[in-house]
């Protein structure tokens, strides 16, 4: 009875929080690091193992050792380089064969004659699996930057081409024809209605490629690389350097996750009209 | 909101000139809109072999509120569609009249049964397309603020399409319709997915809209009893041609279910039914 009377009454405390606040708060707190506990859990549990012997160092390096090598590579200034190398090369594939897909998708999306004259190619390109192209492109480019700058521009090309195709395809007809009843046509129509009708499928083609575009980078950096996180990895296997192995695969997840949510958030910013981006209406 | 606090509202914002819609008022005249006469002369349109409407002639007054019934597949839309431009007759011809008599170009606008609201576009921006492309900045903007009034749904102009209901969409696309001031002005079944309910009200915005800008309306629906409660005319439409042409000459607004319009409503389903 005390207590309760000592406790400052709520409106004492202008905006300040009450209990129920505080617990939704904590507890959205806790929602938001949940997907966090399993990879910490993951961590622990293998740091232990390492430690008590149950892991060999030999093939599998402790945590702290993966750390280690971080630093030591961050001090000599080898893994910014090589960060800086394998992400330049990213992006430029990113841009190069994102550009070229989204461009011939739009294209074939409107224009039936272009559809015809290219689609059946395209699509029997598909179908080889663009690492399967590495000897040829190795006996083209050596191992130089055309070599991952076109392994990459093609693997990331396909999801955008076919994901923009399929966009400006399924625009609603209704809407096409509504625009032109208020006089959009070319341009007009294209920027109000048949662009932003493709968006979401755009981005799903964007995210798509990101991840062909790391893997692609990856295999191409290991086998024909003088620079780059692929490469630091792969010379690393030739002395046995399991914890700077291991810390190329931490870094390439954590760019991968970098380059996906960055989409993500490009998404949510662009397509706030979608219902699936919108918060609940407020009452 | 009671229909003297409508009519305040309106006048607020200089177009409403009656006090009242009601038997004693007289059909609003002042600062109406203009209207084009349309007259259609042996119009015929076939998709490939199939003939759709044949040797269809129709003389539509300016300002008339004609409302099309008939069956599904008849040709309501088509015709429609032929009036607003959207595609070409096989045969015949349509002209748009001015007062004088001579041919114009109308300013034509269609509502469709679905809203057909750009999604990524708020609704201020929605009924902005309805003023054309090229058309932007601040009087584009107050225009469509001014439409979206008419419709009462100003207070939702920076809404995103998705988070209006069905009427209010149908609406948006009204106003954005209205942006232009259009002289004729085709609905094709535009309340025909609305709730009962809705559509009463709906029926009342339309007549409401239409009084207030005189427009030449051609509205198409399936609802007999609509067609009698909003239209000065009534058409039935049977394979192509017009069976049945009749006048609806009751004071507005009318009463639903009053007997004499109920005699109309059954003439015009006999008329459909071929009874
Ligand atoms: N683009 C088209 N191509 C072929 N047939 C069509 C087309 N549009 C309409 N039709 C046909 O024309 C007839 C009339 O259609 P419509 O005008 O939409 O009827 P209503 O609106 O009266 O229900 C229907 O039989 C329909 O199948
Ligand atoms: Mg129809």
């Amino acid at each position: 009875m005390t207590l309760v009377a000592e406790l400052p009454k709520p409106a004492a405390l202008p905006g300040g929080p009450n209990l129920r606040q505080a617990g939704r708060w904590i507890s959205s707190r806790l929602a938001g690091a949940l997907p966090l506990l399993l990879p910490v859990a993951i961590v622990v549990a293998w740091q232990t193992a390492s430690s008590l012997g149950l892991i060999g160092n030999r093939l599998m390096p402790a945590p702290l050792d993966v750390l280690r090598a971080f630093w030591d590579k961050t001090i000599s200034g080898e893994l910014g380089v090589n960060i800086a190398v394998s992400a330049q090369r990213a992006l430029s594939g990113l841009f190069v064969g994102g550009s070229i897909g989204f461009l011939l998708g739009i294209a074939n999306g409107v224009s039936s004659l272009s559809h015809r004259l290219t689609d059946t190619t395209l699509q029997m390109i598909r179908t080889i699996p663009n690492l399967a192209l590495i000897p040829l492109v190795i006996l083209w480019f050596g191992i130089g930057e055309e070599a991952k700058l076109f392994l990459t521009s093609l693997g990331v090309f396909f999801p955008i081409y076919l994901n923009t195709l399929h966009g400006v395809r399924t625009v609603d007809p209704q809407l096409i024809e509504m625009g032109r009843v208020y006089g959009m046509n070319g341009w007009t129509l294209f920027r109000k209605v048949i662009f932003p009708g493709a968006l979401p499928s755009i981005f799903v083609g964007l995210r798509f490629s990101l991840g062909i575009m790391w893997l692609t980078l990856i295999v191409a950096e290991t086998m024909a690389a003088s620079s780059g996180i692929g490469h630091m990895a792969n010379s690393a296997r030739e002395f046995m350097m399991t914890d700077v192995v291991v810390l190329a695969l931490v870094i390439y997840a954590l760019l991968g996750k970098l380059a996906d949510a960055t989409a993500r958030f490009l998404e949510r910013r662009t397509l706030q009209w979608h219902p699936a981006f919108q918060t609940p209406a407020k009452g | 909101m009671s229909q003297i606090q409508q009519a305040r509202k309106f006048n607020a914002w200089g177009k409403g000139i009656e006090p009242e819609y009601g038997p004693q008022a007289p059909a609003p005249t002042a600062e109406r809109g203009s209207a084009v006469g349309i007259r259609i002369e042996g119009l015929d349109k076939s998709f490939g072999s199939v003939p759709v409407l044949r040797q269809l002639d129709l003389e539509v007054p300016a300002g008339q509120f004609l409302a099309i019934v008939g069956k599904s597949g008849c040709g309501k839309s088509t015709l429609l569609r032929l009036l607003t431009g959207l595609d070409e007759p096989t045969g015949g011809r349509i002209t748009f009249t001015g007062p004088g008599g001579e041919a114009v170009t109308p300013n034509a606008r269609i509502v469709f049964q679905e809203p057909r609201l750009l999604p990524w576009e708020r609704v201020a921006g929605n009924v902005a397309v309805g003023l054309g492309p090229g058309q932007g900045g601040r009087p584009a903007k107050e225009k469509s603020l001014a439409a979206l009034r008419e419709v009462q749904l100003d207070e939702k102009a920076g809404d995103w399409p998705a988070q209006l209901s069905g009427g209010q969409r149908q609406r948006v696309a009204l106003a954005r319709a209205l942006v232009s001031r259009p002289d004729f002005l085709a609905l094709d079944e535009p309340l025909g997915a609305l709730d009962a309910l809705t559509r009463i009200t709906m029926q009342g915005l339309v007549e409401r809209v239409w009084r207030e800008q005189g427009f030449t309306a051609l509205f198409v629906t399936h609802d007999v009893g609509e067609a009698v409660a909003l239209a000065d005319r009534v058409i039935v439409l049977d394979e192509g041609h017009i069976v049945l042409d009749i006048l609806v000459e009751h004071e507005r607004p009318r009463l639903r279910g009053a007997e004499d319009l109920a005699r109309i409503e059954r003439q015009l389903l006999d008329a459909i039914f071929r009874r």
